[in-house]
């Protein structure tokens, strides 16, 4: 039963340890399992530990301690497997600059074993897909920022993957590309992929993923689906456009005001409170809103106040 | 293990490293076609005709396949340090490391890189060599596996020093102050049979004396050394070298933390 449970997980993690040569300890050994098929967000502040967690799985950086399982394949026992089933997007450029986009590519399939045609197919299908294409025969340093980065995805994607890593993808990355990298991802987790993302953009986290596990000085903290970890937020500010200008903030009985400017106001909203119970108070006042947002992403506020919670 | 997709992987390897030595060809092809064409100019022509003959043979005769042999090791080791250690540093050697292609194969394709850039100017040095001097192989067979060995091991070498390598420095230290002197002193220019006994028994203990004297015996059928002997430091090497990058990239040895 244990072992069936286990093959039905993309990742199993157990007790994962690394100490480095210098001493510091950046995972304390960490427990925790992606479902097939789920959109993963593994979280947390600099250096907490994701890209060692990640260099670990990918069998870029050795551990000291604990057991990896890649859809069931150990790393210790079946690397082969377990590498063949993973498709990594780092956090850092890792293309050579001075090969052509189509033969980074190209070479990837081939070192995954892609006879030459099915290499030269799979290529054209991820360039397309990825809007590079007509750059194929450029050399790597003459895209922008956000080509390389989805370079990097086409790289990552041409041996078709179960399980595709992607340590901070869209960093650096303008609006636009952004969102259609999401709707990118999107489409390959619908089609079947596994995903793992991790992302200082919590509002990308949110977006996209189902499951979300929070890691902090090599500790998780948080490790639970997406919808549950935001039900967790007690607390929440909403910024409210006001019809009328306002010199100061008006009392609501029961939550908390303040003003942005004169035409804006902020209220937090506690657990005891639904924004029905904002809106009939506003109503009461006669103050008309025209629009409103969350002053912070929500999962950002959670995240804080997770992180922020376990300092001394 | 799977053979298919590592012969495959090796196969991808061995073209890119082609594809990188032609990009940048005006740096891995010209250079030493145009130092060894100095060498047979200065070394062979001018001063090679005071000195007569050596082995019989007249001096640029002599030297020739010395100086393929030089160019061939030289390039072999030169170019799997330098794309290795330039894969590590830009770290596109990711790209292999997180495939399922097994450290051996990415041993056997460097070092497949290697030897085939070291052939390529050894070919063009010959090419040279015939411009100034006549060649005749008398054992085909020793000549080619004699150049064939001697490459993998100064490729296996090289990959050794891309491994430690942790600066551009590094690249460059054993080729200055090792592989050179080494090259110099290794009876490209002269028979070991010219130095005082100390030395000629010196000279043995370096392992470019019998790579250039056994090349030497394959083309010109002369050599200070015993053919067998020969053999076997270079079958020894390959294995010696081999075993020591495979047990160096199975440990992570500078490349994973």
């Amino acid at each position: 039963m244990v072992t069936i449970r286990r093959l039905m997980n993309a990742l199993s993690i157990r007790n994962l340890r690394k100490t480095y040569a210098n001493g510091n300890e950046a995972l304390k050994g960490i427990n925790f399992n992606v479902a097939v098929g789920d959109f993963y967000a593994l979280l947390g502040p600099n250096g907490a530990g994701k890209t060692t967690a990640i260099g670990i799985i990918s069998s870029l950086v050795n551990k000291s301690a604990g057991e990896v399982e890649v859809f069931g394949h150990s790393i210790d026992r079946e690397l082969e497997a377990a590498k063949e089933c993973i498709g990594l997007v780092p956090q850092e450029l890792n293309i050579n600059q001075w090969e052509k986009v189509g033969n980074i590519v190209l070479t990837q399939a081939g070192y995954y074993g892609l006879s030459g045609r099915l290499a030269r197919e799979r290529a054209e299908k991820y360039l397309r897909a990825l809007r590079l294409w007509d750059r194929r025969d450029d050399i790597a340093r003459s895209l922008s920022g956000g080509m390389k980065r989805r370079l990097m995805i086409a790289r990552a994607l041409v041996h078709e993957p179960k399980l595709l890593i992607l340590d901070e993808p869209t960093a650096g990355v303008d609006i636009e590309i952004r969102r259609s990298m999401w709707a990118f991802l999107r489409d390959i987790n619908a089609a079947g992929t596994t995903i793992i993302l991790t992302t200082h953009y919590l509002e990308e986290a949110e977006s996209l993923c189902r499951h979300v596990a929070i890691i902090d000085e090599g500790e998780i903290i948080e490790d639970a689906p997406m919808s549950r970890v935001l039900r967790k937020l007690q607390r929440e500010v909403f910024v409210l456009s006001l019809s009328d200008e306002a010199d100061r903030a008006p009392a609501l009985d029961g939550f908390q005001t303040g003003l942005v400017d004169s035409g804006e106001l902020e209220v937090e909203l506690g657990p005891a409170h639904t924004l029905n119970d904002l809106f009939r108070a506003l109503d009461a006042r006669g103050i008309e809103v025209v629009s409103m947002r969350n002053k912070a992403n929500r999962l950002e506020e959670l995240f804080m106040r997770l992180v922020e919670s376990k300092q001394p | 293990m799977n053979v298919a997709l590592n012969v495959i992987a090796v196969k991808t390897l061995v073209r890119k490293e082609m594809i990188r030595v032609m990009r940048i060809w005006v740096q891995t092809i010209v250079p030493p076609a145009i130092t060894m064409t100095l060498y047979f100019i200065i070394f062979g022509n001018l001063i090679g005709r005071r000195i007569g003959t050596m082995d019989g043979f007249d001096y640029m005769q002599y030297i020739a396949p010395g100086l393929i042999m030089m160019s061939v090791i030289t390039n072999s080791y030169g170019n799997v340090v330098s794309s290795f250690f330039g894969a590590k540093f830009g770290r596109h050697l990711e790209e292999m490391l997180v495939s399922p292609m097994s450290n051996s194969a990415i041993i056997i394709g460097h070092v497949a890189g290697g030897v085939l850039r070291g052939l390529m100017v050894g070919a063009l040095v010959t090419v040279i060599a015939l411009f100034f001097t006549r060649l005749q192989v008398q054992h085909a067979l020793v000549t080619i596996s004699v150049v064939l060995l001697s490459s993998t091991v100064f490729a296996l070498a090289g990959f050794i020093n891309a491994i430690f390598a942790k600066k551009f420095d590094d690249i460059s230290i054993i080729p200055t102050f090792v592989l050179t002197p080494l090259t110099y002193l290794g009876g490209v220019f002269y028979s070991i049979a010219l130095l005082p006994e100390f030395w000629q028994a010196a000279s043995k203990a370096n392992p470019i004396l019998y790579m250039v004297n056994a090349f030497r015996y394959g083309i010109l059928g002369t050599s200070d050394i015993s053919i067998g002997h020969a053999y076997g430091i270079l079958v020894g090497f390959v294995a010696l070298l081999f075993s020591a990058c495979l047990y160096l990239m199975n440990h992570g040895v500078g490349i994973r933390e």
